[in-house]
């Protein structure tokens, strides 16, 4: 017989000895701990739960509600008062996609723009420059419905005196939106490297040819994530509306300058919304619907985007 | 050609480089707005408040209780419209506060990598719900099928027959900031270093004790600013309270009582038909300027506690 042969029994022998002593000495959790662990975990889950839940009961609710109402005429159809069964959002959506048009039509250069001096030109040790950092970060917090009592002062009335139209309301929901891209975009720019920068530079190129054929390219998609955001944002946006002149009840199709007044999705389905009858809860319920698909269809977008085309530099 | 001036190989551009500038400055000017933005905000507030106070004396505004500007003589007083606003506040936080740090904790700590990835998406959907869509819901959901059949709270009022309530809307509005408070608090919690996770570990603690002594003390600067981010939004909210608080302002913090918030006061009043000189005109703007003051303390006050935390950790 070996010495290896009666060494090995033993081993197994000492390991298992060591290993029930270390584990009686850990595993003896005071019960008190073991329950109070449980507890808190269990209240955990309970919370991601509820929340959840809240999330779950808003849609089925919407779908439960809305879904009678569900048809083309939904789309097709004005607002009406007399015949709710045909009634629909027609001017609303119209109103909603001016809207939107005009909402991009500044917030792409003027975000982007801001940006781009933000990251790439200004020196942040500046104050003016901290000024502005610090008031991108305010107005991004500051209550949409502030916006429109800035829309209503400023760019319908005063200064801009634009009227009632619904390039008033695109550029009140622009200002609204500004910061969620500028913030995006700024985020974007910084990831690209500095070294793609310095190569660019040393090549000759100029500060804004780097900018403009190396940088901003690269930037792209994060850029448009934001964008996509802003502007799922803007759609969802009912308070300022209400103050720049979305009057809630046209039945034409709106004009971009036209001075009849305009209607917005939100806008139309918080008027629904308001009226007691059966029909109206339901065509508000399946005009949410409708805005939900589209929302979600956006920011599923918008995170595709960014996993697919994110650079690992 | 002209001879080449100056030593060889000295680095400075050829020509002045025009363009270069003017586009520098386009760009400056694009962020410039932003400021503009903020000064166009406080000075279209600013002058009507003004000319309110020039009706209205300060101290009915700032210390009464009845808000009637319907009625002859109409009482202006601010008070009865800010305890809206605290009210449906009040009860929303006290649902999202521990709803949202109960998920943050569980996403940091608990959750393995395949659950976070379902939950997280599943909570910014819930953040990118239109407010007017969380509005709807609280006042045809919320309240019916919620509230009126779980309200145990009788001694103070009934729950049932009444169309709009306070803890309808905050309800609502705490399912509104949850996402929130979950993902900055997440956030936090995630950048308390794994050392300490792992020295706690170490001398034994159980993983509760690690969630609620370690990292909840490490990430507190992050919690806080997110709750006071939250309670900002919560204030500056119009749609949820417009729907489901009501519109008759009362000086009280009753759940189970219709009320008005300064938002709905201003979203009801100033729709578009409204003259430009009168009171209840200037009236909104002396009310926008509470508002916006106060989300502005709680923006800047949150704003410099997400910096702090940053800048102990990464």
């Amino acid at each position: 017989m070996t010495a290896g042969g009666t060494s090995a029994p033993r081993n197994r022998l000492a390991v298992a000895g060591a290993r029930s002593t270390t584990e009686a000495m850990l595993r003896a959790q005071p019960r008190g701990d073991v329950i109070r662990n449980t507890i808190f975990a269990g209240l955990l889950l309970l919370s991601v739960a509820i929340a959840l839940a809240g999330l779950l009961a808003l849609l089925i609710q919407a779908f439960a509600k809305g879904s009678s109402a569900l048809s083309l005429d939904l789309i097709t159809n004005p607002p009406s008062t007399a015949f709710p069964e045909k009634a629909g959002y027609r001017p609303a959506i119209i109103g909603s996609l001016e809207l939107i048009a005009g909402v991009l039509l500044f917030i792409v250069p003027v975000g982007i723009g801001a940006a781009i001096y933000l990251e790439e030109y200004a020196d942040g040790s500046r104050w003016w420059n901290r000024l502005i950092e610090v008031n991108i970060q305010n107005l991004a917090a500051v209550p949409s419905i502030i916006y429109g009592i800035l829309g209503l002062a400023f760019i319908v009335r005063g200064p801009l005196n634009l009227g009632f139209i619904v390039a008033a309301g695109s550029l009140t929901l622009a200002l609204l939106v500004l910061p969620m891209v500028i913030i995006a975009s700024r985020e974007a720019l910084r990831a690209v490297p500095d070294s793609i920068r310095q190569g660019s530079l040393a090549l000759g190129a100029t500060q804004w040819q780097t900018i403009r054929t190396q940088v901003l390219p690269a930037s792209i998609p994060g850029i448009a994530t934001g964008v996509i955001l802003a502007v799922s944002r803007a759609i969802g946006e009912t308070a300022p509306l209400l103050l720049v002149g979305a009057t809630v009840f046209v039945t034409f199709d709106p004009t971009p300058f036209g001075t009849d007044g305009y209607s917005a999705m939100p806008v139309q389905i918080f008027n629904y919304a308001l009226r007691p009858q059966e029909e109206f809860q339901a065509l508000a319920a399946a005009g949410i619907i409708v805005m939900l698909v589209v929302l979600l269809a956006m920011n599923s977008f918008a995170i595709w985007l960014r996993n697919r085309y994110e650079q690992r530099w | 050609m002209k001879p080449a001036g100056g030593p060889p190989g000295r680095l400075q551009a050829q020509s002045k480089r025009y363009g270069e500038r003017l586009i520098k400055w386009l760009l400056a000017s694009c962020a410039v707005l932003s400021v503009l933005t903020t000064t166009a905000i406080v000075i279209s507030l600013i002058g009507p408040t003004i000319g309110f106070f020039e009706i209205v004396p300060a101290d009915e505004f700032f210390f009464g209780i009845d808000w009637t500007p319907q009625f002859e003589p109409p009482s202006f007083g601010v008070l009865s419209v800010v305890a809206g606003t605290l009210n449906v506040t009040l009860w929303g936080m006290l649902f999202a506060i521990p709803i949202g740090l109960g998920s943050a904790i569980y996403l940091s700590e608990y959750a393995t990598p395949r659950v976070r990835k379902t939950i997280k998406p599943a909570l910014e959907v819930l953040a990118g719900i239109p407010t007017v869509a969380i509005g709807f819901f609280a006042v045809s959901f919320i309240l019916p099928e919620i509230i009126v059949p779980l309200w145990p709270g009788e001694f103070l009022g009934g729950a049932e027959g009444k169309p709009f309530l306070a803890l309808a809307a905050g309800l609502g509005i705490g399912l509104m900031v949850v996402p929130i408070i979950a993902s900055i608090s997440e956030d936090a919690m995630s950048a308390v270093p794994r050392g300490l996770h792992e020295g706690a570990y170490a001398l034994g603690a159980t993983k509760a004790k690690v969630a609620i002594r370690v990292i909840f003390p490490a990430a507190l600067s992050g919690i806080v600013a997110s709750i006071v981010l939250a309670i900002s939004r919560a204030v500056g909210e119009t749609m949820i309270v417009v729907l489901a608080a009501g519109s008759t302002p009362k000086f009280t913090l009753n759940p189970v009582e219709s009320i008005q918030a300064m938002t709905s006061y201003i979203a009801t009043t100033a729709t578009g038909d409204i003259s430009t000189g009168s009171v209840d005109y200037k009236s909104v703007f002396a009310v926008g300027t509470v508002l916006f003051v106060l989300t502005l303390i709680m923006n800047v006050v949150s704003i410099r506690l997400v910096r702090r935390f940053r800048e102990v950790y990464e």
